[in-house]
C-alpha cells in the first residue's frame, strides 16, 4: 500500500484523563473512497478516537494526520475547514432553527460573505445564499428530507433528527464523514434507509466514510473493512466477517 | 389561508414575502412617521423614549436572544454610550459623527467585557456582566473629570448642519431614523450567514465546532455588536434624558432590558421591540390603573415595581415563548381559522435537565 | 495609639462579621440551587420582608425579640415553601435563565408588596445586644456583630449535620444529584425541593432579623443579594463550605478596601476580584471543572 492510499492516518496515538487511558497506542488508516466500520465494546475508546480527530480533545501523545498534514494541535474549527465532518451520539443540532437553517449551517465552511454585505444585504451576497440554497436543496432532495424542510428540529422525531444532522455534516461537502453510531435509536426501515445512503453517500457523492457502530448487521452491509478497538487500541482489522470470527475480538465482547 | 409559493429562492428568503406584509408594515411606518403631527408634545417625547429602549432591547437581543449568552449588566452599555456621546459633543465633535463613535466606544467596551464570556458561561456569565456594571456604574460616579461624577454632566443640543435636532418632534424623527436602521441592519444579519453562527452558538457550541464556526470569536463578536447597538441607544437616551448622573443607569435598567428581551421573546427581532414597547408603556398603564383603585392603594409607591413583577412572571410561566409567541399563535389562528388546532404549540412534558455540567 | 496593627486587626474583626451575614444569605441561595437549579434573586427581598415584619411586629404589636425571631422565621419559611408550591415549581424542565427571570419577578413583586404594606420609609428597632461592645484582644467588636458570627456558625453547623447525618437531608442530597432516580427511589422530590425552599426562607429570616438592626430596614436591603451570588461564585456554585468562604472573603476585600484603597473602592473592590478570579478560574474557588461529553 502506498502513501497515496492514504486519507487520514493515526500514529501511535494516546489519550489519558489525568491517570485514566481512554486511548493507550492507537494506529489506524482510513483510505480514500471506503467505508471503514470501528467496532467495539462500549469504553473502547471509538468516540474518543473521533473526539481526538475532531479536536473535542487533545492527544496526550502521538500524530494524527489528514492528507500528510499534522493536524493534532490545530485550533477545533479548522478541522472542519480541511473537509472533516462529523454526526454526534446524542444529535448536537441546532434545535430552535429550522431544518433549513441547520443545513445551511453546514455551509459555513464556504463563507457567508464579508460582514458589510450582511449588513447591507448586497445582490452579490443574496446570489451566494441562493448558491447555498441550491446546494442544500440538493441534499434535501437526497435525503428526502423535504417534509420537514421549514419544521424547527426541536419537534422532530428523533430518526428524522438523526437524518438531518447527517445532511448537515453532508452540506459541509467533506472528505471524510465520521458518522458516531448513525443507526442508534432508529427502527428497522430506517436503518435499511440508511445503509442505502450510506452507500450512495460513498459512491455517488465521493465522501470517505467511517462509522462507529454497533449494529453489525448494518456493518455488514455497508462497510469495506472493519476495525475492532478495545481498551485504547486496535484489536483487530479486515472484513466484516474477518473480524468477527477474529479470537481476541470474541473475547473482548464476552469481557474475558 | 396563505401558501408559500415561491419560483426563486430569493423570494423565500425575503424579509417581506407577501403582499399583506407590504401592506402592514407599509400602514405601521406611515403611523409612525405622521405621529408627531397630531399627537402632544409630551407624547412624543415618549414614543420617542420607546423608540430608543427600542433600539436598547434588539441590542440586547442579538446577545442574550440570537446567542445565548445572558447579561445582566448591559445598562452599562447604555451608560457607556450616554457618557462618550455627551463627552465627545462637549468636546466639539459634531453630532453626526459623535453617535457613531459613541457606539463604536461601547462596541469596544463590549468586545472587552466579551473575552471572559470565552472561559464562562450561564450564571457565572450573568455575574461577569453584573459586576462589570456595577463597577462601571462607580467608575462613572468617581471619574469627575470626565463624567462630572455623581454632580452630573449637561448634554449639549444635537445639530445637524446648522439646524437643532432638540425639539421633541424633531427628535423623534432622529430615534425612528435610528431604530429603522438598527432593525433593517440586525434583520438582514440575522437572516445570514452571521446570524446563523449565532444561533448555532447558542444552541450547540459542540456542533458549531464540527461545522468550522469559530465559537469563541463568534462570542466576543456577538458581545461587540450587542454593546455597539446599546452604546447608540444610550447615545440617544443622552439627549432624551439631558442631564447625565449615574443612577440613570442602574441595575434596574438592565434587569428592565432583559425584562423586555424575555417579554418579547427570545431570539427574535420583533420580540425585542413588542417587549420595549410593553415594559415601556408599562408605568403609564399603572398610573391609568390607579385612578380606578382605592385612594389607599394607588398612593402607595410599590405598585409599579408590583406589576412589572407579575407581568414578567406571568410570561415566564404561562407564554415561555412570549409576545412574539403569542403573536405567531394568533396569525396562524387567523390564517387557518376555523382549523387551527390549541395544540399546533403544545409543548411535551419536560423534565428537569440539569445544567451544571454544560 | 492606633498602631497599624490594631486597625488591621480592627478591620479583619468588621470583615469577618460582615462576611458572616454574606456568607449566610449565600448558603440560602446555594441550598436552593443545588436542590433544584434555581437561583434565586428574590433571596433579599425575602430578607427584606424578614426586617419589616420584624419591625412591625416589634413596634406595633410590641412583641419581645425572643419571640419575633422564631415567629418571623416560621412564617417566611412558609411563605417560601408556598413560593416553590406554588409558583416556582411549574418552570422545572426549562432552562436555567427561565428560573433566574421567574425569581427576578418573584422579587420585584415581594419589594413592591413591601413598599405597599409598610411604607417606603427606612425603619429601625433594637436588639438585646444594640449598642454594646465587647473588647476581644484589644479590638473593640460589637456584640451584635458577635452574635451574628455565632449565628452563622451555628446555622452552618447545623446545615452539615442536617445533610450528613439525618434521612431527610440525606434524600435531599440524593434528589439535587439525580431528580429523576431520587424519584424512582421513591423520594418525593417536589415536597422536598419545597421543604429545602422553606429551609432557606428560614435562614432569609434570620439574616434580615440580625442585618437591619445593623443598618437600616430598608428595601434596599435586597442589594444584599448581589454581594451573596459574588460570594457563591467566588467559592464555585453549589458548594455550601464554598458559600461560606466566598461570603468572608467578600466581606474581607470589602472592608480592607475601604480603609487601604482609595475613595469608592470599597464598592467596586468585591466585583472587580470576582471578575479576575472568574476569567483565572472559571469554576470559582472551590468549583470542579466539567467538560461536557459529545
Amino acid at each position: 500500500m502506498t502513501a497515496r492510499d492514504t486519507l487520514l492516518e493515526l500514529d501511535q496515538v494516546a489519550l489519558h484523563f489525568g491517570g485514566l487511558a481512554a486511548i493507550s497506542d492507537l494506529s489506524m488508516t482510513v483510505h480514500p473512497g471506503e467505508v471503514l466500520a470501528v467496532i467495539g465494546p462500549n469504553g473502547a475508546g471509538k468516540t474518543s478516537m473521533l473526539n481526538l480527530v475532531t479536536r473535542v480533545f487533545d492527544a496526550t501523545r502521538g500524530r494524527i494526520l489528514f492528507k500528510g498534514q499534522d493536524i493534532a494541535a490545530l485550533p477545533r474549527a479548522r478541522i472542519a475547514h480541511l473537509g472533516i465532518a462529523r454526526t454526534f451520539q446524542n444529535i448536537e443540532l441546532f434545535d430552535a432553527a429550522s431544518v433549513l437553517d441547520n443545513l445551511l449551517l453546514g455551509r459555513h465552511r464556504f463563507g457567508a460573505g464579508a460582514w458589510w454585505q450582511q449588513v447591507l444585504r448586497t445582490s452579490a451576497l443574496t446570489r451566494a445564499e441562493e448558491a447555498h440554497r441550491e446546494k442544500v436543496e440538493e441534499i434535501i432532495e437526497f435525503l428526502e428530507l423535504s417534509a420537514w424542510r421549514n419544521a424547527r428540529v426541536a419537534g422532530l422525531p428523533y430518526g428524522v433528527r438523526k437524518i438531518v444532522e447527517l445532511g448537515r455534516a453532508l452540506c459541509s461537502e467533506p472528505d471524510v464523514l465520521f458518522l458516531d453510531e448513525p443507526a442508534s435509536g432508529l427502527n428497522p426501515e430506517e436503518t435499511r434507509d440508511l445503509a442505502f445512503w450510506i452507500d450512495d453517500i460513498r459512491s455517488d457523492l465521493g465522501i470517505t466514510v467511517v462509522m462507529i457502530e454497533h449494529d453489525m448487521a448494518l456493518v455488514g452491509a455497508v462497510a469495506d473493512r472493519v476495525i475492532c478497538m478495545a481498551q485504547g487500541r486496535v484489536l483487530a482489522q479486515g472484513t466484516a466477517a474477518q473480524v468477527q470470527a477474529h479470537p481476541d475480538v470474541i473475547a473482548a465482547y464476552l469481557g474475558t | 389561508m396563505r401558501y408559500d409559493y415561491h419560483t426563486r429562492y430569493r423570494h423565500g428568503f425575503a424579509l417581506l414575502r407577501h403582499r399583506s406584509d407590504w401592506i402592514a408594515y407599509g400602514l405601521l411606518a406611515l403611523v409612525l412617521l405622521a405621529i408627531p403631527l397630531f399627537a402632544s408634545t409630551y407624547l412624543v417625547g415618549e414614543l420617542g423614549y420607546v423608540l430608543i429602549l427600542c433600539v436598547a432591547s434588539m441590542g440586547l437581543m442579538v446577545l442574550t436572544g440570537f446567542t445565548g449568552q445572558v447579561s445582566l449588566g448591559h445598562a452599562s452599555f447604555v451608560a457607556i454610550g450616554a457618557y462618550a456621546h455627551a463627552w465627545l459633543m462637549a468636546q466639539g465633535v459634531p453630532f453626526a459623527l459623535s453617535m457613531p463613535l459613541a457606539g463604536l466606544i461601547a462596541a469596544a467596551a463590549g468586545l472587552v467585557v466579551g473575552i471572559p464570556a470565552i472561559r464562562v458561561s450561564g450564571l457565572y456569565l450573568a455575574m461577569v456582566t453584573l459586576a462589570f456594571a456595577i463597577v462601571v456604574e462607580q467608575i462613572i460616579g468617581m471619574w469627575r473629570g470626565v463624567t462630572g461624577g455623581f454632580m452630573g454632566m449637561l448634554v449639549e443640543t444635537p445639530r445637524l448642519m446648522g439646524y437643532s435636532l432638540g425639539a421633541p418632534r424633531v427628535f423623534y424623527y432622529v430615534c425612528l431614523f435610528v431604530a429603522a436602521l438598527v432593525l433593517l441592519a440586525l434583520a438582514n444579519l440575522m437572516r445570514s450567514g452571521i446570524g446563523r453562527a449565532f444561533t448555532g452558538v447558542r444552541d450547540s457550541e459542540a456542533a458549531a465546532f464540527s461545522l468550522g464556526i469559530e465559537v469563541n470569536r463568534v462570542k466576543i463578536y456577538a458581545f461587540g455588536l450587542s454593546a455597539g447597538i446599546t452604546g447608540l441607544a444610550g447615545a440617544l437616551m443622552a439627549h432624551h434624558i439631558g442631564y447625565l448622573t449615574p443612577d440613570a443607569f442602574t441595575l434596574l435598567l438592565s434587569l428592565d432590558l432583559v425584562l423586555m428581551v424575555v417579554i418579547g421573546g427570545i431570539g427574535s427581532l420583533r420580540g425585542a421591540i413588542l417587549g420595549a414597547v410593553l415594559i415601556s408603556l408599562l408605568p403609564n398603564a399603572v398610573s391609568a390603573l390607579k385612578a380606578l383603585l382605592p385612594e389607599s392603594v394607588a398612593r402607595q409607591s410599590g405598585l409599579e415595581i408590583f406589576v412589572a413583577g407579575l407581568v414578567l412572571a406571568l410570561f415566564v410561566l404561562f407564554e415561555p415563548t412570549g409576545l412574539n409567541g403569542r403573536w405567531l399563535k394568533l396569525r396562524l389562528l387567523v390564517e387557518t381559522f376555523p382549523l387551527y388546532r390549541r395544540d399546533t404549540f403544545r409543548r411535551q412534558k419536560a423534565y428537569m435537565k440539569s445544567e451544571r455540567n454544560r | 495609639m492606633n498602631t497599624g496593627l490594631e486597625i488591621l486587626a480592627q478591620v479583619t474583626v468588621n470583615g469577618i462579621a460582615v462576611g458572616a451575614i454574606y456568607a449566610l444569605v449565600a448558603m440560602g441561595i446555594v441550598l436552593i440551587h443545588k436542590a433544584t437549579e434555581v437561583l434565586n434573586f428574590a433571596h433579599g427581598d425575602l430578607l427584606v420582608l424578614s426586617a419589616f415584619s420584624a419591625w412591625a411586629l416589634i413596634h406595633h404589636a410590641g412583641l419581645p425579640f425572643w419571640l419575633v425571631l422564631p415567629l418571623v422565621g416560621l412564617g417566611i419559611g412558609a411563605l417560601a415553601y408556598g413560593l416553590d408550591a406554588v409558583v416556582v415549581r411549574r418552570i422545572a424542565g426549562q432552562p436555567q435563565f427561565a428560573g433566574v427571570m421567574l425569581t427576578i419577578a418573584l422579587a420585584f413583586m415581594i419589594r413592591g408588596a413591601v413598599s405597599m404594606g409598610f411604607g417606603t420609609e427606612s425603619q429601625s428597632y433594637d436588639t438585646p445586644w444594640s449598642g454594646q461592645t465587647t473588647d476581644l484582644l484589644g479590638v473593640a467588636v460589637a456584640d451584635l456583630s458577635l452574635v451574628i458570627m455565632g449565628v452563622v456558625l451555628l446555622i452552618a453547623a447545623g446545615l452539615w449535620l442536617f445533610f450528613g447525618k439525618t434521612r431527610l437531608g440525606v434524600a435531599m442530597q440524593a434528589a439535587s444529584q439525580n431528580q429523576l432516580a431520587a424519584h424512582l427511589n421513591g423520594v418525593s422530590v417536589k415536597r422536598l425541593n419545597s421543604l429545602v425552599w422553606a429551609l432557606a426562607g428560614v435562614t432569609a429570616a434570620i439574616a434580615g432579623i440580625f442585618l437591619a438592626p445593623l443598618s437600616l430596614v430598608d428595601t434596599s436591603l435586597w442589594l444584599i443579594t448581589l454581594k451573596a451570588l459574588a460570594a457563591i461564585v467566588l467559592g464555585g456554585f453549589g458548594s455550601l463550605p464554598g458559600a461560606v468562604i466566598g461570603g468572608l472573603l467578600i466581606g474581607l476585600i470589602e472592608q480592607y478596601a475601604g480603609v487601604y484603597l482609595p475613595d469608592g473602592s470599597r464598592d467596586i473592590a468585591p466585583y472587580v476580584v470576582l471578575i479576575v478570579v472568574l476569567i483565572l478560574r472559571p469554576r470559582g474557588i472551590l468549583g470542579e471543572a466539567h467538560g461536557r461529553r459529545v
